[in-house]
């Protein structure tokens, strides 16, 4: 369909359906029906089978219409996206729904005291007794934790097989007596991960996806959307400027909630947007040195934005080579970043010693020197990013291994 | 504006590609540098006269194939891939590119139908290779002649048609002169990188004639044209410098088990294999912006300083990760690296495009 088509569809569709009166979660059941919640899924569930630039024109109509759009901020995405893929028609049908309605708010339950990076070196024990999984473990860095309804959990089935055989992938009801989060406080301050203690939690049968022993696989696909968000700019989600109407109201309490764990986010990409404003602003724009190093922020940004639409592109159009567009383009935003937090420090000079609403760019700056450190960890640090980009990408060999045979005989953090 | 290579374009690779893997292998490569005239002129005349890679960027109408800077930059990606011996960049891609933008029409229609189809070698002769501003200071013209001096000028040993900037009673102009005309004097330079020769030239009343005005906006699509060119010349190089430096490290064994698996080799590739891919989206997207008049004004800028920086790092891996053998001259690869750094200087080290960037965005410091 030409974006012209698209363009006047939905407008149409719009007009005779968006009300600003209507309770949000109604609003939001009216939007799934019509199938334009989510364009770029397949029709059988909610979408249009809309490419990405088709499904930016929708998302474009919402926004000059001041549309509230199907419910998108935070892990639900990582829930949904993973659902479509590796679920049954059964998951599908009671979990995607309700994560675009907003409903439902989800977070991810990989990594543990004792794995991180080694993902599937994981301890957290999950066993099938009376007909029901029952849990038992830690995991840690778990953002948005604190207010989700369900996790996505990966957890041991069987420890005498190798350590990627025994993994099995769960739908976690957070809300149960057995599931416990605490909030930890970051080195910027804010409070949006958490560590999850499971004793004795409950899952049923019906909510292990992908098969017993198939955990791996479908982290897997969960991992590869994350990456991959790294690379995109974050969505700017909220409607610009107060507006009238209730259904406005309740949309900005759930983005409050929804987003406030996520303020620092921008800031842990560097904030680009805001280098050459605060150079002209300082006088630093004069300086030689300073400018040689914006200059090459430019570089940066632009060719890394330029080199993952060239990739997206040549996905499109079915190209065979491998392109882990998640693991470089994350690997890009590792470095834009960092090189962006040198140029703030070299722009602010002995000012950027202070923070606060008197600091630069009311305190902006200071929480991106501070939370930067996040973006090469979060999501698989730079250095497992090009370990794969190497291994993969590049067919470079394997390096020793001391994690093979059962996993039970493995050496492991105590 | 285009995103992406068009059919034809990636056919003009292929072609290209295979044309330069046969007529440009390593061992030519040696014979052709070891010589005065640095090229094979039978080679030149199938690559030139027969399939035409001189004239991808010139108008039909002045006996080309009527492409534009993405095509000159396929051409130029090549050759740099294979490090192609012979005076294309300054035929094609220096000289036909000033006669574009700066000559009159009558001129272009007579001078270029000779380089497009390279029974003309010509190349452009500035008095200054770091950047647009410098270039006037050292050659004049009065009454018809030229004097002064270029400290180096690319493939001016074999060239039979000189196009000199020189400022005279009508601002800069761009000068025509003959090769072995009266008064003028090419004396061959010891150089860095053997692949590309450089001359002294030096005029002493040598009669010219000007064939059109080098306005400082013509001089700056002149030099943008030419960087976007030698930055796709440097992608190639890079590509090639990478590709062959990852196969080594899985062949070569240390240990007991290749180099390859060690992490420091691969996360140095890893890293590389990133700054090869940004720049080489900078490189592509700096002709399509010359070709569409679109975009930044700084793009070929970025391309420049992105694609030396990259070639650079693509050249000192390929050195390090090859270990002593890398270091000898039996090894093919300090070839490369002599390109890649002199092509990171040749019209401006990547801090000057970098100041040059920053000045169009910002105005100057
Ligand atoms: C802001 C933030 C949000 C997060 N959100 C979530 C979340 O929502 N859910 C969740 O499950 N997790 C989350 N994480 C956790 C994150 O995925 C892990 O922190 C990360 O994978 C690293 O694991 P680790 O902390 O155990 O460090 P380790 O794995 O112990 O790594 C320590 C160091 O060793 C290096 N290292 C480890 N293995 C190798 C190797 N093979 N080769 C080379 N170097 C290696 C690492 O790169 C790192 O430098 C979050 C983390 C952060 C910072």
């Amino acid at each position: 369909m030409t974006p012209d088509r698209i363009r006047s569809e939905v407008s149409a569709w719009l007009d005779a359906n968006w009300r600003v009166d209507r309770p949000l979660i109604e609003w939001r059941e009216i939007l799934l029906d019509g199938g334009w919640a989510a364009p770029h899924w397949p029709e059988e569930w909610y979408g249009r089978g809309f490419t990405l630039d088709q499904t930016a024109v929708v998302a474009e109509v919402f926004r000059e219409k001041d549309v509230v759009p199907a419910a998108q901020v935070g892990p639900r995405g990582l829930a949904s996206e993973t659902i479509l893929a590796c679920g049954s028609d059964d998951q599908k049908r009671r979990f995607l729904r309700p994560i675009l309605t907003g409903e439902h708010t989800w977070c991810q339950l990989f990594s543990e005291p004792g794995s991180g990076s080694d993902l599937a070196g994981l301890s957290t024990r999950a066993e099938f007794k009376d007909g029901r999984w029952i849990v038992n473990g830690q995991k840690v860095w778990n953002t948005s934790a604190h207010h989700a309804d369900f996790g996505l959990l990966v957890a041991r089935t069987d420890w005498d097989v190798p350590k990627h055989q025994g993994i099995s992938y769960f739908l976690l009801d957070m809300r149960q007596p057995g599931v416990e989060a605490r909030p930890l406080r970051q080195m910027n301050g804010h409070q949006s991960f958490n560590e999850v203690f499971m004793t004795n939690a409950v899952v049923p049968p019906e909510d292990l996806i992908g098969g017993e022993g198939n955990g791996w696989h479908v982290a897997k696909t969960t991992l590869s959307f994350e990456r991959r968000g790294f690379s995109r700019r974050v969505r700017g989600s909220s409607l610009d400027g107060p507006k009238q109407g209730p259904i406005y109201a309740e949309y900005e309490e759930e983005l409050r909630i929804a987003t406030e764990p996520y303020t620092w986010y921008p800031q842990r990409e560097g904030r680009v947007d805001l280098v050459l404003p605060r150079a002209r602003e300082t006088g630093a724009i004069n300086d030689p040195a300073t400018r040689q190093e914006i200059a090459k922020l430019i570089c940066l940004y632009t060719g890394a934005k330029l080199a993952s639409d060239g990739a997206e592109a040549r996905r499109k159009a079915g190209t065979t080579e491998i392109i882990p567009a998640g693991s470089i383009g994350k690997l890009a935003a590792s470095v834009i970043a960092r090189q962006a937090s040198h140029v703030h420090t070299m722009i602010s000079g002995a000012e950027a010693m202070l923070s606060g609403p008197d600091s630069a760019a009311d305190g902006i700056v200071a929480e991106v020197l501070v939370s930067v450190p996040a973006i090469s960890i979060a999501g698989g640090t730079d250095e497992i990013q090009r370990n794969i980009i190497s291994e993969r990408v590049l067919g470079m060999p394997k390096g020793f291994r001391a994690d093979q045979g059962p996993f039970r005989d493995i050496k492991r953090n105590a | 504006m285009q995103t992406e290579f068009s059919k034809e374009q990636d056919l003009l690779r292929d072609v290209v590609a295979r044309a330069l893997r046969d007529k440009s292998p390593a061992t030519a490569v040696r014979e052709q540098m070891a010589t005065d005239r640095g090229y094979d002129p039978n080679v030149w005349q199938e690559l030139c006269g027969d399939a035409g890679l001189a004239g991808v960027h010139v108008p039909e109408v002045c006996g080309g194939a009527g492409g534009g800077a993405v095509e000159l930059g396929i051409v130029a990606e090549e050759m740099g891939r294979t490090l192609f011996c012979g005076p294309w960049f300054a035929s094609a891609a220096m000289a036909g590119t000033a006669l574009l933008e700066a000559a009159n029409e009558p001129d272009r229609q007579a001078l270029l139908p000779g380089i497009a189809d390279g029974s003309t070698i010509a190349t452009l002769v500035l008095d200054d290779l770091n950047g647009p501003a410098g270039v006037g200071g050292s050659i004049r013209a009065e009454d018809g002649k030229l004097s002064g001096t270029a400290a180096m000028a690319v493939d001016a040993h074999v060239a039979d048609l000189l196009l000199v900037t020189a400022s005279g009673a009508g601002g800069l102009g761009l000068h025509a002169v003959e090769g072995g005309a009266p008064g003028l004097t090419v004396e061959s330079l010891q150089v860095v990188d053997p692949t590309r020769k450089l001359s002294r030239v030096v005029f002493t009343e040598v009669p010219a004639r000007r064939v059109g005005d080098v306005t400082a906006g013509a001089l700056d699509r002149i030099w943008d044209r030419i960087c976007s060119a030698l930055a796709h010349e440097m992608i190639g190089g890079a590509q090639h410098l990478f590709e062959t430096t990852v196969n080594y490290t899985k062949e070569r064994f240390q240990f007991g088990r290749p180099i390859g698996s060690f992490q420091a080799l691969k996360h140095r590739c890893a890293d590389l294999l990133l700054e090869i891919e940004i720049a080489r989206a900078l490189t592509h997207h700096s002709a399509r912006c010359l070709d569409a008049g679109e975009g930044e004004p700084y793009a070929a800028s970025m391309a420049k300083a992105a694609a030396a920086d990259a070639c650079m790092s693509a050249a000192r891996a390929g050195i390090q990760l090859r270990g002593g053998i890398g270091f000898t001259w039996e090894n093919d690869t300090h070839l490369w690296f002599k390109r890649a750094k002199g092509s990171e200087v040749l019209f401006g080290t990547p801090a000057i495009h970098r100041e040059r960037m920053m000045t169009m965005l910002e105005g100057a410091a």
